[in-house]
């Protein structure tokens, strides 16, 4: 059943500025990153501190390359203070040094000036070999150095597991101060290590549930700063913004469609929730369930053919899955346990994420969509808001940390975690962004 | 020329109260505006109401005031049933809604942490439309009442022992005025 909007959408583009706020300084709460497990069969790799530069700021290349290795939970970086040589060109290696260190792979490289200001040049080594396996050059500037480094940890990380790396993206996430009832929501988007925090929106009523556009210039969001809930939708380059629904009753757990033309969103109408879709040019609005129960949380599947969405209509919260089309049934997904809420679907497709209650514990849980086999990665009790990373390496998700909301990440085959805590405040709803374009 | 004058001034008068009733109509879409450049902004949904407060008699707003001390029904674990021990804070606040049909209210919906947020956005709105048909059926008006579910976003108290988590599954009574 498709539904024209029978109240008109008074300004629909219905922008502000919040542009300001986009490039202020960053004021946000700095994340700790600490590994809370790890894996024994990490890859050993040496990072060697690049040349051309100081050790240990936040732009020391070596130190990111190596972070980023180490986070991914297929790496365990060599201590600097093992490394018994700094070479900084293939030449200079002498491989049975780092043999004897037990390193099966090497990192090397140098900052120099370049034409854009700086570039770095760097350098991958098969240890047991001496095999060359990456050499480039990439042109930087100094503010631009983080992202250099991330960039190579992609190449590094692609070239070493065949698996495009997801050091370059973005998460966004909403951060909480103060104590209940007054608390301060901002909506943050930082590096995909927690760095370079940045405040998308900032208001004293919750905010809730980014979502990230297929394209990764604009997050969907739901904001109750009008004192009821509305989806709002802001590009981030600019922080300009468009109020997309702000209908009677509830606004929703915003999903866009693989295309980005349309939103998944859940409404209340008569005080029950259901899934909906809306095209975003046209603002044509269809209702995609009609049950009692509380539909909510919808997720596309890959190839926008279906959504996946929590509903209690058989007495407790399961995932289900149905055609974004008018009246179609819906089919139910799981059926292990008592609790299974939040779907995300992997990048490629194959697993679905969730939230599963796991004998009295709420759990990051992933289900393989064939097998419909359920393996629980998380080990906390009060695990939440699961977001696979663009490659499926690694999910985020939000957890506690000493009874304060905290990120944290695990890897997919759930062998390595680790948890991100702020110096200040709760950290809760990470949303993983795409890959930047090629 | 006196007539006139005082016809004049009469439909003066007429069109402030036009004016002032346009101005106090609730947006439509029930969700604030934003200012410029400051972030967001707060305007209410129920804006239309808060002038009314020097309006109110002695009576309504000693009424009102007693009402205040019990405005919070809470809930067991995924539930939204009202336990018996709260119906007659129900009783108390339908009471007052019949007696003073200029009166509104806005039941806000929360829930414990447990669980997935969106979700407990619609357990919230449960237990909201739970009171709310509760009013209801003592005489309230559909009008007299909106809801709105925080789920688990808004707390009564931080922690997560069960005291608190407690505290936190409730419904709260706001008067508009």
């Amino acid at each position: 059943m498709s539904i024209s909007i029978k109240r008109a959408q008074r300004p629909a583009h219905w922008f502000c500025m919040l542009s300001l706020l986009g490039f202020a300084a960053p004021t946000q709460a700095q994340l700790r990153l600490d590994i809370t497990k790890g894996t024994s069969d990490a890859v050993p790799i040496a990072v060697v501190p690049f040349g051309g530069q100081p050790e240990g700021g936040p732009a020391d290349v070596a130190s990111v390359v190596g972070s980023d290795l180490e986070r991914s939970g297929r790496f365990a970086p060599m201590p600097r203070t093992d490394m018994v040589t700094r070479p900084v060109r293939g030449d200079q290696i002498r491989f049975e040094d780092w043999r004897l260190l037990k390193s099966d792979f090497l990192v090397v490289g140098q900052v120099q000036p370049g034409a854009s200001g700086l570039a770095v040049r760097f350098e991958l080594f098969n240890v047991a070999t001496g095999q060359q396996l990456l050499a480039k050059e990439l042109p930087t500037t100094e503010a631009g150095l983080r992202a250099t480094a991330h960039r190579i940890s992609d190449l590094v990380f692609e070239r070493l597991t065949g698996v495009r790396g997801a050091f370059s993206t973005r998460l966004a996430y909403v951060e909480v101060e103060g104590a209940p009832p007054a608390q301060r929501y901002r909506l943050i988007v930082s590096d995909a290590d927690g760095f370079n925090p940045h405040k998308v929106a900032d208001s004293p009523e919750p905010l809730m549930s980014p979502s990230w556009s297929p394209d990764g210039q604009r997050l969907a969001y739901v904001s109750f700063e009008g004192k009821a809930s509305a989806i709002y939708v802001q590009d981030l380059a600019s922080g300009k913004r468009s109020r997309v629904s702000a209908r009677a009753g509830i606004n929703g757990a915003p999903a866009w469609s693989p295309d980005g033309r349309t939103l998944a969103l859940t409404l209340s109408r008569g005080g029950n929730l259901d899934v909906y879709t809306l095209a975003l040019a046209s603002q044509t609005l269809t209702r995609v369930t009609s049950d009692d129960a509380i539909d909510t949380e919808p997720e596309w599947s890959r190839d926008g053919g279906s959504i996946y969405f929590t509903s209690d209509r058989a007495g407790s919260a399961q995932i289900y899955r149905v055609s974004p089309d008018e009246g179609a049934r819906a089919e139910r997904v799981t059926f292990t346990g008592s609790y299974n809420a939040r779907p995300r679907v992997s990048p490629d497709g194959e697993e679905l994420a969730m939230v599963t209650l796991d004998r009295g514990n709420y759990r990051i849980a992933v289900m393989n969509l064939k097998t419909r086999a359920l393996r629980v990665l998380s080990s906390s009790n009060q695990d939440e808001s699961p977001s696979y990373a663009p490659n499926g390496v690694t999910l985020i998700y939000g957890t506690q940390d000493g009874g304060r909301g905290a990120l944290a990440t695990v890897s997919s085959d759930g062998r390595s975690q680790q948890r991100l805590s702020a110096d200040r405040g709760e950290l809760r709803e990470p949303a993983w962004s795409p890959f930047p374009a090629r | 020329m006196r007539l006139m004058h005082a016809a004049l001034v009469g439909f003066l008068v007429l069109g402030l109260v036009a004016c002032q009733k346009k101005q106090t109509r609730p947006d439509e879409q029930g969700a604030g505006a934003t200012s410029p450049g400051g972030g967001v902004s707060t305007t209410g949904v129920d804006g239309s109401t808060t002038g009314q407060a020097s309006d109110l008699t002695t009576a309504q707003q000693q009424a009102l005031a007693a009402l205040k001390t019990r405005s919070v029904i809470y809930f067991e674990y995924d539930s939204s049933e009202i336990r018996s021990e709260y119906l007659q804070v129900v009783t108390a606040h339908a009471a007052y809604l019949v007696k003073y049909p200029n009166a509104r209210v806005r039941l806000e919906g929360h829930t414990d942490e447990r669980g997935s947020r969106e979700y407990n956005i619609g357990l919230g709105e449960r237990r909201a439309q739970a009171v709310r048909r509760a009013l209801q059926l003592q005489g309230a008006t559909e009008t007299q009442i909106a809801t709105v579910s925080y789920g688990e976003e808004r707390p009564a108290v931080a922690g997560g022992e069960e005291q608190a988590l407690a505290q936190n599954r409730r419904v709260e009574i706001v008067h508009a005025q």
